[in-house]
């Protein structure tokens, strides 16, 4: 078995070190940076957040503070696939739970929880994607997908499902 | 200071000369994307590649048509500009193929021509004819979907940047305000404050450090307005800034941009460096002397951050919380200093006016509301899309003229209007001339300009629920009328949602209203009881049949829906038990089948798999 999973972490963490670096000195950056935090870990964790305040010089608390109030800041590890399905007014009239619905169902997602055990996907319902005429609208990290009705939904997990395997094969 | 007067010629007369060259452009904007627009713009590149056809490629952003998409235009030399929609890829390359090969439009995709000055076809609608389009004045969507939004060039060959160059040559920056304020201008975020006052107000505050702030935090449901100006006409938003700037005496300015737009981030930073590039932003702009310089921030995902204040703070790295006004940004804004703040389409209003005049602007709308607005047509309605109208026309117009009326020959019920912070408006109501004053009279408000349309399947106590959860879980908790009131309210809501409805729980709800309204710290809270206080106004009908006759007239409310088989329709042929998740549905092969109500959960699976409409709701 490979050991790349405990070789991870170090290299965030200097990937984090190194980012902090551009911004050493400068205020009103909490939000870059933990933007930034995020993109290196695909969330925040709590150890950043104590690396952050250490190297911008303000407590942890602050850092905290800023993390929890925004919605697009995760604290907890997400999967590698992030499906938005949009909540947006135009979309809720279409039927935007039911999209919802359908995805949590096919990706067996227990009550309460948000991501596949596996860390494969994230479902997140989120406010308006502002593709409203195309409603019901859902993106897939960086694929955006319209008209979508709630039976279109296997067919398109499949296409990530696929790709994770193949991406998997090559690791 | 130097002319862009020649450059200007010169890139009109390479557009003009692209006129000559065959051309196919492909719409991507958010919207296109969504309906597929980039595998077009794969194959269809590739069918152009592979046959060695001598055919440019260009994208556009949104020309507002989102009900086709995806779309395509073609243009040949000496001919209009043809539309197609609805495609897919296929169906966009034999399109191509026979449109060029053997000079034939494919009749079930063409949407419409536009002569361009050459004679037109015979048989097609002309676009600015189309149902559409006519009612349609476009003034600030002028170059959307005309325009390649990462080229500065094109940008420059259709005007931009004529406006900047005429107040930095010829006008003084109180003169700037005086134009902005005689064309009678208000903010097209919501509130309608008119925005020359409030240029003015930034210009009077003492300080020399002062900054130009553009509030491109789209965050209503149902609107995307600024998106398609920040995706399709980016410049036109910098030359609005940098006249601001200029009038103010700003040298700096934020753009702060709602993380969930990564395509408009990334055409704006395209824009923001081409600009600088050419020297029309940064040091000594043009030769003039006058100094601006641009930044995007991208927002991190609160909709209260579209409160003027809240944004400062998140710009400033903060948690986004509104503090209380006064001091107003015009005195103490970002980082303490006189700030002026606008969004995306009062600043892309800003060109037009300087560069045509105050009186040209004011001759468009009504009384008191001037110019023309953009307007977002989403839900139940027959063409979605984008659609900027003279202020001050009716709503009839824009949802059964422009928009096609309502989807599926249903009823029309409402037109929810001002997202969250606004309300519903219905049947007798719609001739109501759009404009800012109107809208307030019927306990709506103009909002950003997102319409969705409400037909009779749509049950108005889900639609107050709906925004009342939004508004609930985007509540920043400083305050506790808000944080508190819209989460008794929401419970209330959704306890009447569910069939428990008391008839004492409407007059709570109204003074709960009243509460949270006048004593709440910013527009958010203060705004939060609009969609309550308009559908019981106007649907409370609808309420007291949830709690009174534990019926949800619309069939949305799940809790009171009894879903039931038609024996004399159904064919007994199994569909429904195997769709059914939780085995409610049971009965032999042709045989009629029956719902056990006690393991049904209504999720009406069957009834959109029934074939035969043996399922009903009700």
């Amino acid at each position: 078995m490979c050991n790349c999973n405990e070789m991870i972490p170090d290299m965030r963490y200097a990937a984090l070190e190194k980012m902090l670096g551009k911004y050493q000195g400068s205020t009103g950056k909490i939000i870059p940076v933990l933007q930034e935090t995020q993109e290196i870990f695909g969330y925040i964790p709590e150890e950043a957040i104590k690396t952050i305040a250490a190297a911008l010089k303000i407590p942890s608390s602050e850092v905290f503070g800023v993390a929890t109030f925004y919605g697009l800041f995760h604290l907890e590890a997400r999967g590698q696939n992030i499906i938005r399905v949009c909540t947006g007014t135009a979309c809720h009239v279409q039927g935007s739970g039911k999209v919802l619905e359908a995805f949590k169902n096919a990706l067996d997602l227990a009550p309460g929880t948000m991501t596949t055990a596996d860390l494969q996907f994230t479902v997140e319902p989120v406010a308006c994607l502002g593709a409203c005429g195309m409603a019901p609208v859902i993106m897939i990290n960086e694929d955006a997908y319209g008209r979508i009705n709630p039976d279109d939904v296997p067919k398109i997990l499949a296409h990530y499902q696929e790709k994770d395997d193949k991406e998997r094969c090559i690791a | 200071m130097h002319s862009l007067e020649n450059m200007r010629l010169q890139f009109r007369e390479a557009y003009n000369e692209t006129k000559k060259q065959a051309r196919v452009i492909v719409g991507l904007g958010t919207c296109g994307i969504a309906a597929g627009g980039n595998k077009i713009w794969d194959q269809v590149g590739s069918y152009i590649q592979t046959c060695g056809l001598d055919i440019d490629m260009m994208s556009t952003g949104c020309i507002g048509m989102c009900y086709a998409e995806p779309l395509m235009e073609i243009h040949l030399p000496d001919q209009p500009r043809f539309i197609y929609g609805n495609l897919d890829p296929e169906a966009a390359v034999a399109v191509l193929k026979r449109h060029i090969e053997e000079d034939k439009i494919t009749p079930e995709y063409i949407l419409a021509q536009d002569p361009r000055g050459f004679t037109a076809a015979a048989n097609i609608d002309q676009l600015h004819d189309t149902p559409f389009y006519r009612g349609q004045s476009k003034n600030v969507l002028g170059r959307c979907g005309i325009i390649d939004p990462e080229q500065i060039v094109h940008y420059i060959a259709f005007d931009g940047y004529g406006a900047l160059e005429k107040a930095l040559s010829a006008m003084t920056p109180l003169q700037v305000i005086q134009e902005i304020s005689r064309a009678g201008l208000r903010g097209r975020g919501g509130g309608g404050f008119p925005t020359g006052r409030k240029w003015e107000a930034a210009h009077n505050s003492p300080g020399s450090k002062k900054y130009v702030v553009c509030n491109a935090d789209e965050g209503d449901p149902g609107a995307f307005m600024d998106r398609s100006i920040l995706e399709g006409d980016p410049h036109e938003l910098l030359e609005g800034m940098a006249i601001c700037g200029y009038a103010i005496g700003a040298d700096e300015g934020y753009i702060y941009v709602r993380a969930e737009y990564p395509l408009a981030i990334k055409r704006l930073q395209k824009a923001i460096n081409e600009a600088e590039g050419m020297g029309i932003l940064g040091n000594n702009i043009l030769g003039s002397g006058f100094d601006f310089r641009i930044q995007i921030v991208a927002g991190a995902g609160a909709f209260v951050c579209g409160e003027e204040t809240a944004l400062m703070h998140s710009i400033e790295g903060q948690r986004g919380m509104p503090r209380v006004r006064p001091p107003y940004p015009a005195q103490s804004g970002l980082w303490g200093k006189p700030t002026n703040i606008n969004n995306v389409e009062t600043y892309a209003n800003i060109p037009g006016i300087i560069r045509q005049g105050a009186d040209w602007f004011a001759s468009m709308g009504s009384e008191n509301s001037k110019g023309s607005k953009i307007f977002a047509l989403t839900g139940k309605i027959n063409r979605t899309g984008l659609a900027e109208v003279p202020i001050g026309v009716s709503l009839r117009d824009i949802v059964f003229t422009v928009g096609g009326g309502v989807q599926n020959q249903k009823k029309y019920k409402a037109v929810q209007i001002g997202g969250p912070s606004g309300g519903c408006i219905p049947e007798e109501f719609l001739d109501t001339p759009v404009d800012y004053d109107s809208l307030l009279e019927l306990g709506a408000m103009m909002g950003s300009g997102g319409l969705v349309v409400m037909d009779e399947d749509t049950c108005m106590v889900d639609v107050a629920r709906y925004f009342l959860h939004f508004t609930q879980e985007e509540s920043c908790g400083k305050c506790i009328p808000c944080r508190e009131g819209t989460m008794r309210m929401l419970q209330i809501l959704e306890k009447i949602c569910a069939g428990q409805g008391t008839p004492e729980d409407l007059d709570t709800l109204e003074s709960l209203c009243r509460v949270v309204q006048s004593t709440s710290l910013c527009g958010l809270g203060q705004s939060a009881p609009n969609p309550v206080q308009a559908t019981l106004r106007y649907f409370r009908s609808e309420y007291e049949a949830h709690i009174y006759d534990k019926k949800c007239p619309a069939g949305v409310c799940a809790d009171l829906l009894d879903i039931t088989i038609d024996a004399g329709k159904c064919k007994g042929c199994t569909l429904c038990i195997d769709v059914c998740p939780t085995g409610a549905i049971s009965g032999e092969r042709k045989t009629p089948h029956k719902i056990d109500a006690a393991l049904c959960i209504k999720c009406q699976a069957c009834i959109v798999k029934c074939k035969f409409g043996a399922i009903a709701a009700g």
